[in-house]
């Protein structure tokens, strides 16, 4: 897959990155209606940058991410259900919970490479799922855990009905999460992951320390997820075994590669596309639209390499190459 | 006493029963994986293809069993030779994650079909009047069903492995797994090759499939569910052996059962932390080679 992002770019900022900000806002004054399915968008971008992360930059195939975003929300919900309902502390402790479970299991899992990753994480998934679907007094089982009333953020915002705090709230997070990735994949040790995923013999040849970079990238990412996951749980006071498992990472790789990947906005442009266009046609046409959504991954593989976005900079570079 | 051990020799048989179906579906995509190094995790969309084939045959033709079953083998095969020419081929070569993203949109467009010929619920099976009964056997009754089950899969195995150990194809199979460059610098038709056992390969996961729709429901969500336990035996197993696959179908058949049946609130968790456990000491398996 051809990957654009990385340390060549140039870093400064352009003007057309302040652009998915003002949407957002744009969203929250002109759409009130769809502010719930907004906050959800926005939790599942926080989501896939994180993956992206991963996947995009670091080249670790992953199809077990869910694991940490399900662990981020199962904790945020516990820790409504039985100690407090308070929203940042939750958060916190959901994000760094998540992270600590990237560690353990990415210092254990990124000793291999190709299919045994692959299977690992699949099943770090399967276990998560299993273990949650099981331990029925903690989790809720196949019921889910909810019940809980998040208490206003910071003694001030109330979760209103319509969905608006959680919006501002999520959006919140994702400009956080957007600016500490941002500023990672531009860094020399975002550099250093590009050259990773794309010679790790060289760079271990070369002396960097590839095993640290990878665990250290893993663990960050599994942060961001469960960030998300938290975030889900909250903004839902709800969660169930839908956070966890093969089919949630497999969605999320799919909303990815549909951006664009390796890019961060592909992480942007993908959740949202997708999750618009599945909230329109999925309650219309299920068969259609899982049967769609399979086609377009099957072409995005075959014929256009870079999502989305690639087709955007294929189309602007055509452009200019034309009036030039 | 009397009842542990009578408890102990029903586990064993149904976990043989499904850990051979387990082998039967598995065993395509190990050789798949060894061979062309393709990550194929829609080879349970195969699976789930012979299921219904065979189920619509004698549900609603009134096809004959075994016919039927031959008929979920030939038309899985011959319809995966032409999804392999067209478009698996043109993946060989590209990275892990293209084949894994072509694959999981192969199994979402193959779970929508399902569903919108099938339904969403799980398809009734009518076995035929002599797969009903019960086989006695020192002194216990053992489903006859499962007892053919049991012994056919064996047949495939041992079939399999004459195949692969002692024909022309075999050998140019193993050439090719060793060294694919090579075998193709001594005139081995490779392309050929991939295209043939690709499609025995997805032939036997529909057989397995078929045989085994009494065992693993024939259900849209079937790709999903189970493929889990189809990349687990492959890569507990080991990618590229006969033996590796055989050997995880049978230890994960027989560990789940056994862990479903006497401590049903651990479910399947101990079947995934083990395979998490071997995949650490062994990263290429149990029989793999040097770690790929």
């Amino acid at each position: 897959m051809t990957h654009s992002g990385g340390y060549v770019a140039d870093p400064r900022f352009r003007a057309i990155e302040w652009l998915p900000w003002l949407l957002a806002l744009l969203c929250f004054f002109v759409a009130p209606s769809y502010l719930p399915l907004g906050s959800y968008v926005l939790t599942m971008i926080i989501f896939a940058l994180s993956l992206d992360l991963v996947v995009g930059y670091a080249g670790i195939i992953t199809l077990g991410h869910s694991a940490y975003f399900g662990a981020g929300a199962y904790i945020a919900g516990i820790f409504a259900a039985r100690v407090s309902t308070e929203p940042l502390t939750g958060l916190a402790i959901s994000t760094v919970g998540a992270g600590l479970l990237g560690l353990l299991t990415g210092v254990v899992i990124l000793r291999t490479r190709g299919l045994a990753l692959l299977m690992l994480t699949l099943a770090i998934t399967s276990l998560c799922l299993e273990f949650a679907n099981k331990a029925t007094g903690w989790t809720g089982g196949a019921d889910g855990l909810g019940g809980f009333a998040i208490q206003p953020i910071l003694g001030l915002f109330k979760f209103d009905l319509f969905g608006k705090t959680a919006y501002l709230y999520c959006l919140v997070f994702l400009f956080a999460s957007w600016w500490l990735v941002r500023r990672m994949v531009y860094s020399p040790f975002g550099a250093s992951l590009t050259g990773i995923r794309e010679n790790d013999v060289r760079m271990n040849a070369v002396g960097a320390p590839v095993y640290m970079r990878l665990v250290v990238s893993y663990t960050i990412s599994a942060a961001l997820a469960g960030l998300a996951g938290a975030l889900l749980t909250q903004t839902t006071q709800y969660v169930g075994l839908k956070v966890l498992g093969f089919e949630l990472s497999g969605e999320l790789l799919v909303m990815l590669i549909l951006g664009g990947i390796g890019r961060i906005y592909g992480a942007f442009v993908g959740p949202l596309v997708y999750l618009l266009a599945q909230d329109y046609l999925a309650k219309q046409f299920p068969e259609y639209w899982y049967f769609g959504i399979g086609m377009i991954l099957v072409l995005v593989v075959m014929f256009v390499r870079g999502g989305i976005l690639g087709i955007v900079d294929a189309g602007i570079a055509k452009w200019r190459g034309a009036s030039a | 006493m009397q009842d542990f051990l009578s408890s102990l020799v029903s586990v064993a048989f149904h976990g043989l029963a499904y850990g051979m179906i387990l082998y039967v579906i598995s065993v395509g995509l190990s050789v798949t994986m060894g061979l062309m190094g393709f990550a194929n995790l829609a080879h349970g969309v195969f699976a789930m293809a012979g299921g219904y084939v065979m189920l619509t045959a004698i549900n609603s033709q009134g096809a004959p069993f075994p016919l039927a079953v031959a008929g979920a083998f030939v038309a899985v095969a011959l319809g995966s030779m032409v999804l392999e020419r067209l478009l698996y081929a043109r993946l060989y070569t590209a990275g892990e994650l293209e084949q894994v993203l072509f694959t999981i949109g192969l199994i979402f467009m193959a779970v929508a079909v399902a569903r919108l010929i099938y339904g969403a619920l799980p398809q009734p099976v009518h076995l035929p009047e002599y797969m009903k009964g019960q086989l006695r056997f020192l002194g216990r009754d053992f489903p006859t069903y499962r007892v053919f089950l049991i012994l056919f899969s064996i047949a495939i195995a041992a079939l399999l492995w004459f195949g692969v150990e002692r024909t022309r194809w075999g050998a140019m199979v193993r050439a090719a797994v060793d060294n694919r460059a090579m075998a193709q610098s001594v005139g081995v038709n490779t392309t050929r090759l991939f295209t043939l056992t690709f499609s025995l390969g997805s032939g036997l996961a529909a057989l397995g499939g078929a045989l085994g729709a009494d065992i693993i429901a024939i259900q849209p969500t079937y790709p999903f569910e189970h493929l889990v336990y189809f990349l687990i035996v492959v890569a507990v197993g080991g990618l590229g052996t006969l033996r590796g696959p055989f050997v995880a179908a049978l230890l994960i058949g027989v560990a789940d059962t056994a862990c479903k049946y006497w401590i049903p609130e651990l479910g399947a968790f101990f079947i995934f932390a083990a395979t998490i456990g071997i995949l650490l000491w062994r990263p290429g398996g149990l029989y793999g080679r040097a770690a790929t």
